[in-house]
């Protein structure tokens, strides 16, 4: 691989997976804070206050970070992939431009109020800036994803002589089938994470003995809203954007599963390393047929493998296409089996006395956010080779005008730039978590 | 249609400049204007609750810009590759400076975040006015439409410009001295006592050197550019543009000398609008001029299809009425003056 391409994508990759780490847990929490607010105005209970205000500066702090990296994103499709950008801005620059001016403008003016406004404002009124906080950030997350659904299916576009797309349905590129799933799909990931995060603060507190009313609220509302959402996230959402990738993507299917050989009934493979030198998969531990059902609800159905596509047009990293699926999937799986535990301790009552569970939502943590990202990852490397799927090489979208050279001293300037960042992060919400949710409502300005 | 996105795309950069130029502005006199720490709390509340959206207006012609006309937007980015990586650095500098300092009560921690917070809304400021300094001057466009550009080369005029030379630094001392004016304005306007009374006083001594350099800069430009000033030629009655912008910049004086702030202020946007639609007015139809002629990006070559140009004219008109309205919102819910607190820390 060209070393400026390659180095064009890792700038990308690295910058958007760690933006990415900050928005999934503002989007997430947005619908638990209204939640929490509802609660608070129905009971008229200062502790839901507390613990929604909680939340709102957790919020805050991600979502500062959230703006601060995601700027770079718009900057960089005419950095470093602009060839892409003289392409297809014109389409894909509709849903981004309506990013901004339709959820950043709402989000923006409307977080200041939700975060510093509250004495101003009548409970009531408070009550609405958290929902318009709520429903800015989840348009943000749609013009995105409508981005990605484009790249990744495109419609309503023509194209010119020159090779640049135009748009001719502005109602297809919103409606577009692949946008709506793969949304349903991401932004039940995002209360996943929100959900995890809250159950495991929540679990933190009641384990250290402090703050332990509101720990309960966290941990009540952290994995009913985390049961619910695991299970929609793996059906419907999961299961139709799969369908959608065997029907528009099926060489991305056969990667991701690692599917050198097409079959009727083919196997789902557990467990086991694609071997790329030998075309198979190494110690795998199957189910049999399963595949075939999964993808056609037929046991016997043909699922095309590698070998039905030229090589240039397989996915160009197997294994690590591979992997991030499987760590996905694999995750999601157990996110149910802990909730589903979780929930039923809780409807026992004996939820807050099982020291063990609360020590798993505990340590939790981290893997929403690994899972969302191995998604993100198989959605993206799955897309390969391709940058505009079955229409633009991804070779064909980089900078030619920005050497290789430029682009390392720029992502490893981000680099350094996003570790200093993520260090003052932790640093601030640990101070955050110690402080704890009864603390005065006007920390900050 | 083309023109009209022009113009779209021009009125959406002036709104920017003007807006998110007053924070950055609060932030170059941040040091010099607020002393005490309660000083420094009350300039930072005075704009807590804006500058965020302020930038979103950067946010947002960027991506109008990106769908309307994206070769200009594919080349301008990837020919300032190096500047805007810096001014990326520096908004989140920036942004951190704003954000993080008041979630530590320590002096030192404090003092850091205050200085990052200056020095980057400074550099910001005169990064942004040489940035405007180099579209005027032209770009050494390639046939394909592209170019890189170092970041300075001999700093002359010549076949292989810099992002730095002699022109576009004066364009950065220009932006520089405005945007300290209107953030002074600013300032002033929303702050009472010492901070309200010195920010005042910055603005009405940088302003000899505002005076100056817009004179200076202006005769640089028929300099640089010969062909700069036939739009006005064609039609004269543009040159109403000039006599509004050095009547604003007169009426910020005067004002500034009574303390009528706001006025002073309002004055001093218009003058910053008047500046951009000059430019803009000049450039027409070329959007980013190259060194040979032949190869300049106008709005008719870099636009894209029709459709696209139509329907985003309508969702953008719907959602511009739409932020327009938060503003007025948001800036009647936190207007009037914010409080200079007593020491507390």
């Amino acid at each position: 691989m060209d070393s400026a391409l390659l180095i064009h994508r890792l700038h990308f990759a690295f910058t958007v997976t760690f933006h990415y780490l900050f928005p999934q847990l503002t989007m997430g929490l947005a619908p638990l804070i209204i939640w929490l607010k509802s609660l608070a105005l129905r009971n008229q209970d200062e502790t839901y206050n507390q613990a929604a205000r909680f939340w709102a500066r957790i919020f805050g702090i991600n979502f500062v970070l959230g703006v601060i990296t995601g700027i770079p994103l718009e900057f960089e499709f005419g950095t470093n992939w602009s060839h892409f950008s003289a392409f297809a801005g014109g389409v894909i620059g509709q849903t981004l431009a309506m990013e901004g001016v339709f959820a950043f403008f709402l989000e923006s003016a409307f977080l200041g109020l939700f975060l510093y406004g509250e004495k101003r404002l009548s409970p009531k009124m408070h009550w609405w800036s958290s929902v318009a906080v709520f429903v800015g950030s989840w348009l943000s997350g749609f013009f995105i994803v409508a981005t990605d659904a484009w790249m990744q299916h495109p419609v309503g576009y023509l194209r010119t002589p020159d090779g640049s797309f135009q748009l001719t349905s502005f109602l297809q590129l919103l409606l577009n089938r692949w946008a709506w799933w793969q949304y349903a799909h991401n932004m039940s990931g995002a209360v996943i994470t929100g959900a995890f995060v809250m159950a495991s603060i929540g679990a933190f507190y009641l384990l250290s003995q402090q703050h332990q009313e509101h720990g309960r609220i966290f941990v009540k509302t952290g994995i009913i809203s985390g049961l619910i959402f695991s299970i929609l996230q793996l059906f419907p959402t999961g299961d139709r954007q799969g369908k959608m990738v065997a029907d528009h993507q099926p060489a991305t299917l056969a990667g991701m599963e690692a599917l050198f050989i097409g079959q009727p009934g083919a196997p789902l493979v557990l467990i086991g390393q694609p071997d790329m030198d030998k075309r198979r998969i190494d110690n795998p531990i199957v189910i049999p047929r399963a595949l075939s059902f999964l993808t056609y609800r037929r046991w016997e159905a043909n699922v095309a493998g590698l070998d039905a596509f030229p090589e240039q047009d397989w996915p160009s990293n197997i294994p690590l296409l591979y992997y991030c699926y499987h760590i996905m999937v694999g995750l999601g799986t157990v996110f149910i089996a802990i909730m589903s535990i979780a929930v039923l301790l809780l409807w026992r009552r004996k939820l807050f006395t099982s020291r063990w569970m609360l020590w798993i939502l505990l340590l939790s943590l981290p893997f929403p956010y690994i899972a969302n990202t191995a998604g993100w990852f198989t959605a993206e490397i799955g897309r390969q080779p391709w940058l505009v799927y079955g229409l633009l090489r991804t070779s064909e979208g980089y900078s030619k005008m920005v050497s290789a050279g430029n682009g390392m001293f720029t992502l490893l300037g981000f680099m350094g730039m996003y570790t200093l960042l993520g260090i003052l992060f932790l640093f601030l919400v640990r101070r955050e978590i110690e402080h704890g949710p009864a603390a005065s409502p006007d920390a900050g300005h | 249609m083309e023109t009209l996105w022009f113009i779209l795309v021009a009125a959406m950069l002036t709104a920017y400049v003007v807006l998110d130029g007053f924070d950055l502005g609060a932030g170059i006199i941040y040091l010099i204007a607020a002393r005490l720490e309660g000083e420094r709390r009350a300039v930072l509340r005075a704009i807590g609750p804006v500058w965020d959206g302020n930038e979103v207006w950067l946010l947002a012609t960027g991506g109008v810009l990106y769908f309307a006309f994206p070769l200009l937007y594919a080349s301008s980015f990837s020919g300032f590759y190096l500047p805007l990586m810096m001014v990326l650095w520096l908004l989140m500098l920036r942004a951190i400076g704003i954000e993080f300092r008041a979630h530590i009560p320590n002096l030192v921690w404090r003092n850091f975040f205050d200085a990052v917070f200056a020095f980057s809304s400074t550099l910001l400021a005169i990064f942004f006015g040489a940035a405007l300094g180099n579209v005027i001057r032209g770009v050494p466009l390639g046939p394909d439409g592209y170019f890189f550009e170092p970041l300075w080369t001999s700093w002359h005029m010549g076949p292989h410009p810099g992002i730095l030379d002699w022109y576009t630094v004066l364009a950065g001392t220009v932006a520089l001295a405005a945007l300290t004016v209107h953030g002074a304005l600013y300032v002033a306007i929303k702050t009472e006592g010492d901070v309200s009374q010195r920010a005042r006083g910055i603005a009405i001594t940088v302003w000899p050197i505002l005076f100056f350099l817009t004179v200076s800069s202006l005769a640089a430009t028929c300099y640089v550019r010969r062909g700069i000033t036939n739009n006005y030629r064609a039609h004269p009655i543009a040159l109403l543009i000039p006599i509004v912008v050095f009547g604003a910049l007169a009426m910020v004086i005067w004002a500034a000398r009574q303390s009528k702030d706001k006025l002073a202020f309002l004055a001093c946007g218009l003058y910053i609008a008047g500046m951009l639609a000059g430019a803009a007015f000049a450039l027409y139809p070329m959007v980013l001029p190259a060194v040979d002629p032949a190869y300049s990006l106008t709005i008719y070559n870099t636009a894209t299809g029709h459709h696209g140009l139509i329907v985003g004219l309508t969702w953008s008109i719907l959602g511009m009425a739409l932020a327009i309205a938060y503003f007025f919102f948001i800036y009647r819910m936190f207007k009037g003056k914010v409080q200079v607190e007593e020491e507390v820390s």
